[in-house]
């Protein structure tokens, strides 16, 4: 499997400014030096709760927020060493699935006008191309030729997040990220969306990196998961290894804090104290040691560094150093 | 729920959806149509209200004295100057068989003054002058005709020059933000609060009055209020999912903000477009009536309104602008009342 994008310790910091001369005070560490990759043709789900800093982490990887450290290389070649046109052709193979399938459409655009944008805007797919490309998409989609001539308004919030699919698909992209793509939606219309998405990804060869923070979601979708909490990865292993063995204490809670479908099976819930820490200050050493439940001595010290723990399972927790002798 | 049918009147797009509102708004459609009516017919004022004929026959030759400027000599006359067609001596010019002058239904222009005036002006209506002359011996009527024509067409430019200006103005502050916008914000706060008035009659002191001087005044203070507005859309619109969306698809900002903020950001601007635009026209006619408007003999309804205070007794003149003003202002505002109820987001 080839790596398709990779980011090597992407750095989001938000200046904070304050008073009249705009002198800045501090900085929100957003996505504070974080490591990932995207193999060609896999799902890669980031979980985390909200303010952990993944969807400011998709949006570096879109170019949309700025980076202010790290690299990010798509098919080996730096983002920040392109050119301008160089990017632009890059953003047509980096395609994004919006949360709200309401704000994410111009309410004056048709639903054809809508998908065509981008292809005016990469000049491809023109004259009599363009309407069998629209009706290919909306087909591709599950909708009608015939509705491309409604406006978004019309259409159902899972019609609605059909046609920002289908918009982001306008291009052939090879990377799909799915920001929140289905934690809008009804529970029933979700489980529609991500079979599409599915579908999508074998018949286009997509790789997808999907953003969410409902757990059921990226169990369904996703090959292999990143657990982020206040800006840092802390787990990341591949689907089955995390769901059956979670190591991090952070990600047992979150695991343990999923809904089951079955009501009769004991839940053995592990509760957090406490509030999540604020990006603007976080604890030093490990992040998560003001609410952990195993803490220990190290903890507030040392950032605890990734420890290898299997194939592809990797976790930054002093329970698996090599010193506490695991 | 998914492939449900939607139903027909959400089918039909927006702005014919507004456009049918518009027309069930039965005082504001027929107000536009009026206006719309009565500006077309002022715009050919030269054809109602001249003191030109539009066809004039001599010698078995025919001359289009609207057209063309004919010199006195060329109908037997003595000078080479223009000739006046309402001067009696024409009327013995034109002597031979077949000779006819065919004049509008109005015989003056703006600026003719009825030298056949017995009496002091301001002469009250006669047969002559349906609606009487001014001090100085002009057709009312004439001049109330192309006052209109002149208000609406400044009203039209400025309100045009305004809305443009404050739409770039908003739509940059509100689009870009940060500095940007607290520079300018601040500016308007300080260029807003400079005294208007004081500065025009500064400005028509210095220079010579003249329209495009007025216009230009007018609109370095005209497009402020709207700005605000725009400016408040864009800033709403620009963080908006589609926006992102048009983003990340590598669409530039300068069509970002054309095909995706501007749109939604039209509301304000047609709004108020006919409320701008009474006023746009008041102030004309205001700085008139003051005297620090257009230069003598342009025709224009404050300065005929002046003359209406300054003869009191002379009621043809202080009754016909004040209709002809109010008239105005009304149909203006019964269209952007309707307007206004067609954008209203809490009226279905």
């Amino acid at each position: 499997m080839s790596t398709l994008l990779q980011a090597e310790n992407l750095e989001v910091h938000f200046p904070i400014k304050k008073g009249v001369f705009s002198r800045t005070v501090g900085y929100v560490y957003a996505v504070d030096g974080v490591d990932f990759h995207l193999n060609k043709g896999e799902t890669l789900g980031i979980v985390g709760e909200s303010g952990c800093g993944k969807t400011t982490a998709g949006m570096a990887v879109m170019g949309l927020t700025p980076a202010t450290g790290g690299r990010i290389m798509f098919a080996d070649r730096d983002l920040a060493a392109m050119r301008r046109y160089e990017l632009k052709k890059l953003r047509s193979s980096m395609q994004l699935i919006f949360q709200d399938p309401y704000s994410s459409l111009n309410p004056r655009m048709t639903v054809n006008q809508i998908i065509a944008d981008p292809m005016d805007v990469h000049g491809v797919y023109l004259g009599r191309e363009r309407k069998d490309r629209l009706a290919f998409l909306l087909e591709t989609v599950g909708l009608t030729p015939e509705q491309g001539r409604r406006y978004p308004h019309e259409f159902s919030g899972g019609q609605r997040q059909r046609i920002g699919i289908a918009r982001a698909l306008a291009l052939d992209p090879s990377i799909i990220i799915g920001d929140e793509p289905v934690s809008a939606l009804d529970v029933s219309i979700q489980a529609q969306i991500i079979n599409l998405l599915l579908r999508l990804k074998r018949e286009f060869d997509l790789s997808l990196m999907v953003i969410s923070h409902d757990l059921a979601v990226v169990e369904y979708l996703c090959d292999r998961i990143i657990v982020m909490y206040v800006g840092k990865i802390i787990e990341e292993a591949k689907y089955a290894d995390l769901y059956k063995t979670p190591l991090h204490p952070y990600t047992q809670a979150l695991l343990s804090a999923a809904p089951v479908s079955d009501p009769l099976r004991e839940k053995n819930r592990i509760l957090l104290h406490g509030d999540v820490p604020s990006p603007i200050n976080p604890p030093t050493g490990c992040r998560f040691h003001t609410r952990c439940p195993k803490r220990m001595d190290i903890c507030d010290k040392v950032e605890p560094e990734f420890t290898e723990m299997g194939e592809g399972h990797r976790v930054a927790c002093h329970l698996y150093t090599a010193e506490s002798g695991v | 729920m998914e492939g449900a049918e939607p139903t027909t009147p959400m089918g039909v797009p927006l702005y014919r959806r507004r456009w049918r509102r518009f027309y069930q708004h039965r005082r504001g459609y027929y107000s536009l149509i009026l206006f719309t009516f009565l500006f077309t017919l002022s715009l050919f004022a030269e054809c109602i209200s001249n003191d030109k004929p539009f066809l004039l026959r001599h010698d078995g030759k025919y001359y289009f004295p609207i057209l063309f400027s004919y010199p006195e000599t060329d109908f037997g006359g003595d000078f080479a100057t223009e000739a006046d067609y309402l001067d009696p001596y024409m009327h013995e010019l034109l002597d031979s068989p077949g000779d006819f002058m065919l004049f509008p239904p109005n015989r003056y222009s703006y600026d003719t003054i009825n030298m056949g005036i017995e009496g002091p002006v301001p002469a009250p209506p006669s047969g002559a002058n349906f609606l009487g002359t001014d001090d100085r011996g002009r057709d009312v009527l004439a001049r109330l005709i192309y006052g209109f024509r002149l208000s609406v067409l400044f009203g039209l430019s400025l309100t045009f020059i305004g809305t443009t200006v404050g739409i770039i103005a908003g739509a940059i502050q509100g689009y870009v933000g940060g500095r940007t916008d607290l520079f300018a914000q601040r500016f308007i706060e300080i260029w807003s609060s400079m005294p208007e008035l004081y500065l025009l009659i500064i400005f028509s002191s210095i220079f010579s009055p003249s329209l495009l001087l007025l216009l230009i005044l007018l609109s370095l203070f005209s497009w402020m209020g709207l700005s605000d507005y725009v400016r408040a859309e864009f800033f709403k619109g620009r963080n908006l999912e589609y926006v992102t969306a048009a983003r990340a698809l590598g669409v530039n900002n300068l069509t970002i903000m054309r095909r995706h903020l501007l749109p939604n950001a039209m509301t304000p601007v047609i709004t108020f477009l006919p409320f701008r635009m009474s006023a746009a026209i008041l102030a004309l006619t205001s700085l008139d009536f003051l005297g620090l408007g257009v230069p003598p003999s342009t025709p224009s309804l404050g300065e005929l309104l002046a003359q209406g205070k300054a003869n009191i007794d002379a009621w043809w003149l202080s009754l016909s602008s004040f209709v002809v003003l109010v008239g105005m202002l009304i149909l203006l505002i019964f269209i952007g009342e309707a307007l206004r109820d067609v954008f209203d987001p809490r009226r279905k």
